[in-house]
């Protein structure tokens, strides 16, 4: 039976994730110019996994395979990975991300729309925890590699002559490291980091990434601003208390994947919250959380296991901020 | 040794006041009518037909709590009915036997009035009094509160009474459920 | 310039409204044969009050209203009613309705007109009475009979609605444009019967020349005509509120509760055509428009086909179905037979040039663009997820009937999820099942009504019985006299035995009912073995108006929200 609305807004779930992609360019061309072309070939990897296991997937559960690989939400959910990615990691390591995301976090759950956990974060979360080692090798703007060298070492680890290994850390792991020797955060923030202002530049990119998406009305303000409010909100009295063991906000804001957390993570909508309040509420506690973890826990970086607590509250969060309808605010219906 | 003798007079004791507690509550807390029927009762659709060989909804939602019958014995309530009271009783749902009266289409009776001899028959067979006459007189039945139980049919002598399928008016008719285009199995979640 | 209040939500879709309001309001031809449907307002349909073979004069009444929310209907033109039968009906279901089809002669003859020319200084119950004879009903599609709304006194604000916010359609603005005078008239007397302080007519900003016209027809009466901001649905009336007062009307409060109360400019203008020019509601402007050669307004009588309309605009090639009303609140004709009714403000030819399909649909995303676009301010897509997993209870505490169905949702979904019509599907589920519910509770207490008196009148039988019985004992003792033989006096206490056994079975089965009794109605009768005498007329009585008060109670608990509370009971 064809029934009202005649009308539509011609935008269509495809639409949506083109322009999520589209927004993500910039970002990943700093990247490619800071960390080289590894990043590119992160980015094939996983997108050709993605699209495969979704493929597969989908066959599978007897869906259109056609019509939901065009819906381009695998696509997302490989970029968010690659780029997360160290982008000198092993190939294998994006590649059983990538299939861990769309295989266990999405297609299990019900594919597209279903998915009560960010997949990206599932598939990176799962890496973490599965190979460290691995997932600490962050490529840095100083890798003295060539192209072909760095393609070399993503597909047979091979490195040329002369040198020995690429084990350099990110900014944030390098913190880390440097304050258990007792080096003060001032003295470690003062030397020429390696990497500190490539990865600033970076988030640069994806901050404006963001913004676009805010202006197409496609993400709202509410979970990135609340978010990274969450986390300037703890780093900023820590530093003003204690300069020597933390670092100032604007370090936090810029530095790991904040600005690529921010704009296209924790603003997912399938596994976030809906409502106005909700949305706040939750970019919050995922920027404490991300601050806290960084700060005071284990891992250097901590987007992913931030956004997947915080994805475990959403029903109930959505279910407790729900806006009072259309007259009830002075009635006092709830 | 005495340790575990500890434990075991310890856990005793609990298992005591507890265990008095609970006798204390059930007892102050009684419920007095069973309301299982009364749940069951209330999924049935009272049509009072006795097709499902009880005198009425109530003595079957009696002998369903007592786990004397079946939940799949009541037509009208169809399908749906015997969903519902599979989810209420926590058992397997359980289509309608074979050969079984089956679920027909919602009905009520109507009275060929030009027959009617007013023997009132059927205004005893009514389990509702949904049939308005009096002896010699035309009958009529009341259409609203009809169940569409046929008892009446049976009786009537002349046979003046016929079952009318309830068609939908402006004012019963609803809106289909939905049918998402092109996503065949996408809606099997639901 | 009057500060503005403003609703959540709301969409802007693409008007198409300039295409229809090139060319003046015509008058459309009258058709070979008028089917005025007898389904013309909110209430039943009305019962005719002619006979086939009758003539009718143009304005004479053919049906009385039947129930309070019914509207009386009248002969659009002068001609014979040639049947009385069901006939297509303008409703998604497809379903015929009963209609009074009329040949007209060609004539056009008015029957008496009485114009109230002194409506000034008539009590306000005559007017309304009046009102209700013309069948004047909202025109803005809510056909809610007019003297109901009228009979409201003592506003804070009469709102005017003539913000027609949905696209393509263009009748009210037409109307305004070119009869804002008849329009002002309407209003004096509305304003007349409800005593607002002020009297505001909104208009969406996309009508200048309405709003110009509508300013100069209303210099120096004290009415103000309000510009709004274009955004669908401002003309909904609970928006309209909101935009000028800025007062919320709730779900299930009507807004004269808070001083307001609102009309449509074409139910206005027939309150003037009405009351002014004793004319009751025999025609109304439809906006005649989508893929036709020639897209206008024209003034058409109620009953004209709907397809003799489009083939007059000049139907084109590729047109798959005829809407009437707008393309977002609007349905699709299933039979282009059906006569126009009262709310027929618009008539859309589609085809797939003009409103192209919905792209297929695809799995929800909660991306929440529908909460931001609703003007209600609920969850679609919570509802979207209850109603389509069959959780209708769920759906009602998600505020499922304040939905307006103005699709505002549906319109901006990226995922192209039909979800206005999961919401009508829920609240048509959810409207059969307290239907059903209310029938079963009644058939329930009918049943153990009648249990309850055939237990009684047997009863009564056994001991009416008894009674007999020991009457007739006495007779026997007393005629027997003295010199009674041994043998009678032998079988005596036999029959006292019998008597006192039938006594004491009875007495049973009174305490039976009477307790029974007390168990269903929870209160009734005093507790305790009652004795069988005891059971007088005035008990029972009693006990019979306990079950019909209980009975009553049941059938009016809203079985909404008992469906509420046992999910609740479930989940704790």
């Amino acid at each position: 039976m064809i029934s009202s609305p005649f009308m539509a807004r011609p935008t269509t779930v495809s639409v949506v994730m083109l322009k999520v992609l589209a927004a993500l360019v910039p970002g990943v061309v700093l990247s490619v110019y800071f960390y080289g072309v590894g990043v590119l070939a992160q980015l094939a990897l996983a997108s050709a996994t993605a699209l495969v296991a979704e493929a597969a997937m989908l066959r599978a559960r007897g869906q259109p395979v056609a019509v939901f690989l065009k819906d381009g939400s695998a696509l997302v959910t490989a970029w968010l990975l690659a780029l997360a990615m160290p982008p000198l990691g092993a190939w294998w390591l994006v590649v059983v991300a990538t299939a861990f995301a769309i295989v266990i976090a999405k297609q299990l759950y019900g594919g597209l729309g279903n998915n009560p956990f960010n997949p990206a974060m599932v598939g990176f979360a799962a890496m973490i925890v599965a190979f460290p080692a691995q997932m600490a090798q962050w490529g840095s703007a100083v890798a003295p590699l060539s192209a072909p060298e760095q393609l070399a070492y993503i597909f047979g680890r091979a490195l040329p002559a002369g040198i020995d290994a690429i084990v350099s850390a990110t900014p944030l792991d390098h913190l880390k490291t440097q304050l258990s020797l007792g080096v003060p955060i001032a003295t470690t923030l003062a030397e020429p980091l390696h990497g500190r202002a490539a990865g600033q530049w970076v988030a640069a990119g994806y901050l404006a990434g963001a913004l676009w998406l805010w202006q197409q009305r496609l993400i709202p303000w509410q979970t990135p601003v609340a978010m990274l409010a969450g986390v300037a909100t703890l780093a900023l009295p820590l530093w003003l208390l204690d300069p020597a063991r933390y670092a100032d906000p604007l370090f936090h804001l810029f530095a790991g994947a904040t600005m690529l957390g921010a704009g296209f993570i924790v603003t997912d909508p399938v596994s976030g919250p809906t409502t106005p309040r909700g949305r706040l509420i939750f970019g919050f506690l995922v920027g404490v959380l991300v601050y806290v973890i960084r700060v005071f826990g284990g891992f250097p970086d901590s987007i992913a296991f931030a956004v997947l607590i915080m994805n475990i509250a959403v029903p109930f969060i959505d279910h407790t901020t729900r806006p009072p309808v259309f007259g009830a605010k002075k009635g006092g219906r709830a | 040794m005495s340790a575990i003798l500890t434990a075991i007079a310890l856990m005793a004791l609990i298992a005591l006041a507890l265990g008095a507690v609970l006798g204390y509550a059930s007892v102050k807390f009684r419920v007095e009518a069973d309301p299982l029927v009364e749940k069951i009762d209330a999924v049935l659709p009272q049509t009072q037909c006795g097709q499902c060989g009880h005198p009425g909804c109530r003595p079957y939602a009696q002998a369903i709590a007592d786990g004397v019958d079946d939940i799949n014995k009541c037509p009208p309530g169809g399908e749906d009915g015997i969903r519902k009271l599979a989810e209420l009783l926590g058992v397997e749902y359980k289509p309608f036997d074979e050969g079984a009266a089956q679920p027909k289409p919602r009905a009520v009776a109507v009275i060929d009035e030009a027959n009617c001899i007013g023997c009132t028959l059927c205004l005893q067979a009514c389990p509702v009094d949904a049939i308005l006459g009096a002896a010699k007189q035309m009958h009529t039945i009341i259409a609203s509160e009809c169940t569409g139980c046929e008892l009446c049919i049976a009786p009537c002598p002349v046979d003046c009474i016929a079952m009318k399928p309830l068609e939908p008016t402006l004012k019963t008719w609803k809106w289909g459920e939905p049918v998402i285009r092109i996503h065949p199995v996408e809606d099997t979640r639901a | 310039m009057r500060a503005l209040y403003d609703f959540n939500g709301g969409v802007h879709p693409p008007e198409h409204k300039a295409i229809s309001t090139g060319t003046p309001i015509r008058q459309a031809p009258v058709p070979p044969r008028l089917y005025v449907p007898m389904s013309q307002s909110l209430g039943n349909a009305a019962l005719p009050c002619v006979a086939v073979g009758d003539t009718v004069l143009k304005g004479q009444k053919i049906a009385e209203p039947d129930g309070r929310l019914s509207a009386a209907v009248h002969a659009p033109t002068s001609g014979r009613v040639v049947a009385i039968a069901p006939h297509a009906y303008p409703h998604p279901s497809g379903l015929s309705e009963l209609a009074v089809v009329i040949e007209p002669d060609g004539r056009d003859a008015w029957t008496e007109r009485r114009p109230v020319a002194d409506w000034r200084v008539r009590p306000a119950g005559e007017l309304l009475a009046r009102l209700a004879e013309m069948g004047v009903v909202g025109l803005g599609g809510a056909v809610f009979p007019t003297h109901l709304k009228a009979a409201a006194s003592a506003l804070d604000t009469l709102v005017i609605n003539g913000a027609e916010c949905e696209p393509f359609i263009s009748c009210d603005d037409m109307l305004m444009r070119e009869r804002a005078g008849g329009i002002v008239d309407g209003i004096r007397v509305l304003a007349h019967l409800t005593q607002p302080r002020e009297v505001l007519i909104g208009v969406e900003d996309n009508k200048p020349e309405a709003i110009a016209a509508l300013r100069q027809a209303c210099a120096g009466s004290g009415f103000t005509v309000v510009a709004v901001p274009t955004k669908y649905p401002s003309g909904g009336a609970k928006q309209l509120i909101r935009i000028l007062t800025g007062k919320a009307v709730p779900h299930g409060t009507r807004s004269t509760e808070m001083g307001v109360q609102c009309f449509n400019v074409a139910t206005a203008y027939s309150v003037g055509r009405a009351i002014v020019h004793g004319e009751p509601v025999i025609s109304r402007i439809v906006t005649l428009t989508g893929d036709v050669e020639r897209p206008h307004n024209v003034e058409a009588l109620l009953g004209t086909p709907v397809r003799f309309l489009i083939e007059y605009a000049g139907r084109r090639a590729g047109v798959d179905a005829v809407l009437m009303g707008g393309p977002m609140m609007g349905f699709a004709l299933p039979d282009e037979d059906a006569g126009i009714t009262k709310a027929s403000n618009c008539l859309i030819a589609k085809s797939p040039a003009v409103l192209p399909p919905r792209p297929a649909a695809m799995p929800c995303i909660r991306c929440g663009e529908c909460a931001s676009a609703c003007p209600v301010e609920l969850q679609p897509m919570d509802l979207y997820w209850f109603a389509k997993a069959k959780n209708f209870g769920k759906a009602q505490e998600w505020h499922l009937f304040d939905c307006i169905e103005c699709g505002a949702c549906s319109y901006v979904c990226p995922s192209q999820i039909p979800l206005v019509d999961y919401y009508r599907y829920a609240k048509g589920e959810i409207w059969a099942a307290e239907h059903d519910k209310k029938a079963a509770d009644r058939a329930r207490a009918r049943h153990e009504f009648r249990q309850f008196r055939l237990e009684r009148d047997k009863s009564e039988k056994t001991q009416r019985l008894a009674e007999r019985a020991a009457i007739k004992e006495k007779e026997l003792a007393a005629s027997l006299g003295q010199p009674a033989a041994p043998a009678p006096r032998a079988a005596e206490p036999a029959v006292a035995d019998d008597d006192a056994k039938k006594a004491a079975i009875q007495a049973a089965m009174e305490r039976a009912a009477a307790r029974k009794a007390e168990k269903q109605t929870g209160e009734a009768a005093p507790a305790g073995p009652a004795p069988a005498a005891a059971l007088d007329d005035a008990k029972k009585a009693a006990i019979q108006a306990a079950m019909e008060r209980a009975a009553a109670r049941k059938a009016e608990k809203p079985a909404a929200r008992d469906a509420a509370q046992q999910k609740d009971d479930k989940e704790r």
